[in-house]
């Protein structure tokens, strides 16, 4: 076992296995578990350290230890001793590069608590990573080289934790057994790590000299550490206040996941209690509707509950049949939750891909999955100076705050206050990639106060003395492909059928509505925003809209099918390919993108995303316009 | 007020991914080995949507050398759940006669894991619960609960997605599917211990019984039937016996055992320092990196 010293720190719990295993389960049953997160840089010990709580916790078996050696022998940065880092790096290919490449969760057992660790790499390009393990944990262990000090590492990691919003703060300063145990070292470490901590609003943190590899001050107080007299490492996290329990004191807050109804005698609604407890005869409102009714039952596989808390799975049932679904929220009836579809919001971009403002994106919050866009952020943070900057968007990795506006109402509360309905993620529309993390800081005060004015003539009755059923055809493609062509014979054609339609045609709209936007990525999202709303409008009237933009993105075009009610959105992708297109060239405006004179051009130097699932499709090297218009015609009134 | 115990915690975040699937996922299965891990797995799910029966099937991909006691425990759980079942077995590897004695890694392959994306291409399943555990092997660690998966079944570990609270996004192209771990971060021990508290039925075999074994390669095998082929000299021997792991018996060693109840099982299982799947030849493939490999290809 080379220099790692393996008998200290036995456990008692090995002695009660054999002796009396009855008395042992009663003991692990009765546990409690803590979720923590290690953040150090490549060479301050973290994989040490965690192979030392696991080995001393009898998490590594005999087996493990023999592959164990031999890796080290082979890949080991130890000579001919025990790599413990090999035992806690995973993945092939970072085994042979010799750093940490993801997070990876890691289980030990002490007498009192189970404890899961996230181990997370701890360069900046892995930002992501060690905000993905903070956001599962109730306590931050943030190693420091003793040799070494205070590193801007070290700053950037406790920053991180401290946005998540961790509260426990361990300084772990480690490889005391380098530094000769010497208290001014720690002293010195302690004082410049306060100062820092105080800045940037860490309010408190609790340090100790510790050596992973020698295992000092881990499980046992280290003879060589006299002069400190705080806890060792696994005291402490025994005895740390975990999440869950400082959760359960909050008002309730129960999202609904799934509803569960076997027969018609039985509606219960399932969830997780994100904050709060719940038993029969509680008040309680139902977000958003804001519906009230009463507890009666709290139902569980293994019998009623007379209460649940916070942390627990469970399944509730009502006294009145109100409103309840996916989505919704359950709240104490005298303290819900708001709604609101306008935010501030902290975002920890997670993508190759940098954020493009305007652009919809999924957002998952709870159990809610709204539409969502994200403007310019205000600025971003540096996050080794902790500086504001300015920024156009955010890049991987990149920390910065800004506005954000959802299509629907969304239940929440700040994230200071509740993780559960203050956090989020972003989605991509077109690859699905969680794309960012995201914190609600609060709401914007112009969506608390812009209230939708009931009018009395509606839509229905709009459409109804029209006598249509309005839509909007939706023509997309590329310039030149006969989008507008086409176009103008449908409304043609309706017009004879004495329907009342309305043409959207790019070219005009850019003279007058959207005059102020040019041809960047973030302007063609707001045009194409603009003419969604205005079609919006025109439905609302009553009117059949048809309009012609090339509308190159698949995520835009769904951000305007989304604003439609169901089967009103109709895709028509007029399918001629670049090369016909390009030959045709009716406004010679392929020759000038060709020779760099115009710039970001669909087909040339912009993408264009074809629908995948058009409502309509026209190809039109075998069809031609005349009767592309009757198919399209046929569509919308077979529909009808 | 109630504390939870970790215990309590593990079966709420399962429950919890569990309801997450269904909700969010057009066409679930639970894959069910019959082992311990899928004893547990089974049982959340009925907790999750008791007092309906869960809303999804069964999914057996049997390789027809499982252990006898298994084909009985299978069946009667689909029974008492009110699941169906579905078993599907590689009608290749059927054909052409594959079996683990004369055809070692090949066997896996063909009824295990080309077995698997067969089944769930067959039935068009979008999402598939899997028992695994980050505590097994090295490489599962770093695995996501939400595990996503190309349309030809293929794993990047270098292109997940991260999981950031207890957000799962289960979004996913048409042909792409997602593999589900809602016990990802239980223990060994928690899985004995959920068993023992929740007195959930498992396969005898996981109990010491005087059963017919021969010594081979180093390993205990039982000889559980006539298929078995015996070299030359070999003769059955009772041992008291009984597995720590069970997949397919002639692929599986025992171990020598005395302990016939569930905390006698956890004592030994705690004070042994031997890791769960030595008993099991496949991990032991292709270097370090096994089962990483084996993942890349489409192993569960």
């Amino acid at each position: 076992m080379a220099d790692i010293d393996t008998k200290e720190a036995v456990y008692v719990t090995d002695k009660l296995i054999a002796e009396d295993i009855d008395a042992y389960l009663v003991q692990h049953e009765h546990k409690t578990m803590l979720r923590f997160i290690t953040c150090g840089s490549v060479d301050d010990g973290k994989s040490t350290l965690i192979g030392r709580l696991l080995y001393d916790s009898k998490m590594i078996f005999e087996d493990q230890l023999d592959a164990l050696q031999s890796d080290s022998k082979k890949v080991g940065t130890q000579g001919q001793e025990i790599d413990f880092a090999l035992l806690v790096d995973g993945l092939a290919a970072e085994r042979e590069q010799g750093i940490t490449i993801d997070v990876a969760y890691r289980f030990f057992n002490t007498e009192k608590r189970k404890f899961i660790v996230a181990d997370c790499p701890g360069h900046e390009q892995y930002t992501r990573n060690m905000v993905t393990g903070a956001s599962t944990a109730d306590l931050a262990v943030i190693l420091i080289d003793a040799r070494k000090g205070v590193l801007v590492q070290t700053r950037r990691h406790s920053y991180l934790c401290h946005l998540i919003g961790i509260r426990n703060v361990v300084l772990a300063v480690n490889k005391m057994d380098l530094v000769g145990y010497d208290q001014k070292v720690f002293d010195d470490i302690v004082a410049e790590y306060s100062e820092f901590a105080q800045s940037i609003g860490i309010e408190s943190f609790t340090a100790m000299p510790i050596s992973g590899f020698k295992g000092d001050n881990i499980t046992t107080p280290s003879a060589n550490t006299p002069w400190y007299t705080g806890p060792t490492l696994v005291e402490h996290l025994e005895s740390v206040e975990v999440l869950s329990s400082v959760d359960a004191d909050k008002p309730l807050r129960l999202p609904v996941q799934w509803v569960n109804r076997p027969n018609l005698d039985f509606r219960g609604f399932s969830g997780l209690i994100a904050t709060g407890s719940v038993k029969p005869g509680d008040k309680i409102r139902v977000l958003p509707s804001g519906k009230t009714s009463t507890i009666t039952r709290v139902v569980t596989y293994d019998g009623d509950l007379d209460e649940a808390v916070a942390g627990q799975s469970v399944t509730v049932c009502f006294e009145d049949e109100i409103d309840c679904s996916r989505g919704s929220v359950i709240a104490v009836a005298d303290n819900p939750p708001q709604t609101a579809d306008q935010f501030e919001a902290t975002f920890v971009w997670m993508a190759d891909e940098a954020l493009v403002p305007g652009r919809a994106y999924w957002l998952k919050l709870g159990t809610q999955t709204v539409s969502a866009t994200v403007a310019a952020p205000k600025y971003t943070v540096n996050v080794n100076t902790m500086e504001h900057m300015a920024a156009k968007t955010l890049d991987l990795n990149a920390i910065g705050v800004a506005e954000l506006t959802t299509d629907k109402q969304v239940v929440f509360e700040p994230y200071a206050d509740n993780r559960a309905l203050g956090g989020f993620i972003l989605i991509d529309k077109m690859t699905n990639a969680t794309v960012a993390a995201g914190m609600i800081n609060f709401s914007l005060r112009r969506s608390q106060n812009v209230h939708w004015q009931a009018v009395d003539i509606d839509r229905k009755q709009h459409a109804g003395l029209k006598n249509q059923k309005p839509a909007v055809l939706w023509f997309t493609g590329l310039s030149g492909s006969g989008k507008s062509t086409i176009a103008n014979m449908v409304e043609k054609k309706l017009h004879r059928m004495n329907r009342h339609t309305f043409l959207l045609d790019g070219d005009n709209v850019r003279h007058g509505l959207n005059k102020d936007l040019g041809f960047t990525e973030a302007d063609r999202i707001e045009n194409i925003r603009r003419v969604g709303e205005v079609s919006k409008l025109m439905t609302d009237a009553g009117l059949i809209v048809i309009t012609a933009f090339i509308s190159p993105f698949q995520a835009d075009r769904e951000m305007v099918r989304s604003m439609l009610p169901d089967g009103e959105f109709i895709e028509v992708f007029i399918d001629t390919p670049l090369k016909v297109a390009e030959a045709r060239d009716v406004k010679g405006l392929y020759k000038k993108a060709r020779s760099g004179e115009l710039k970001n051009f669909t087909g040339i130097d912009s993408p264009y995303e074809a629908p995948r699932n058009p409502e309509v499709r026209i190809d039109t090297t075998v069809v031609s316009p005349e009767e592309a218009a009757d198919i399209i015609v046929n569509t919308l009134l077979g529909d009808a | 007020m109630k504390t939870l115990t970790h215990l309590d915690r593990l079966e709420a975040e399962a429950i919890h991914i569990i309801r997450e699937v269904v909700a969010e996922a057009e066409k679930p299965v639970m894959l069910y080995s019959v082992g311990k891990d899928s004893a547990v797995m089974l049982h959340l799910a009925r907790k999750a949507f008791y007092p309906s029966p869960p809303p999804f099937p069964l999914l057996h991909v049997d390789t027809t050398w499982k252990f006898k006691a298994m084909y009985e425990l299978r069946d009667k759980m689909a029974r008492d759940s009110g699941m169906e079942l579905l078993v599907y077995q590689n009608p290749e590897a059927a054909e052409k006669g594959i079996n683990p004695f004369d055809h070692g890694a090949l066997h896996t392959d063909m009824w295990k894991t080309e077995g698997l994306k067969q089944a769930l291409d067959k039935y068009g399943f979008d999402a598939a619960f899997g028992g695994a555990r980050r505590d097994e092997e090295k490489s599962r660690a770093k695995e996501r609960i939400f595990s996503f998966r190309t349309s030809s079944h293929g794993w990047d570990p270098k292109n997940q997605r991260p999981e950031l609270w207890n957000l799962y996004n289960a979004r996913k192209a048409r042909g792409e599917s997602i593999r589900v771990f809602p016990i990802s971060n239980w223990t060994e021990l928690d899985i004995w211990q959920y068993i023992h508290l929740n007195d959930i039925p498992i396969v005898p075999l996981y109990f010491a019984g005087k059963r017919p074994t021969v010594e081979r390669d180093g390993m205990l095998l039982m000889v559980d039937d006539e298929r078995f082929p015996l070299r030359e000299g070999e003769v059955p021997v009772e041992r008291s016996i009984r597995f720590r792991t069970l997949g397919c018996y002639p692929l599986t060693g025992a171990v020598e055992s005395e302990a016939k109840t569930l905390p006698e099982v956890i004592q030994e299982t705690l004070l042994t320092t031997t890791s769960e799947r030595q008993g099991r030849a496949i991990d032991k493939d292709a270097g370090g990196a096994g089962m990483e490999v084996k993942k890349q290809q489409g192993y569960f």
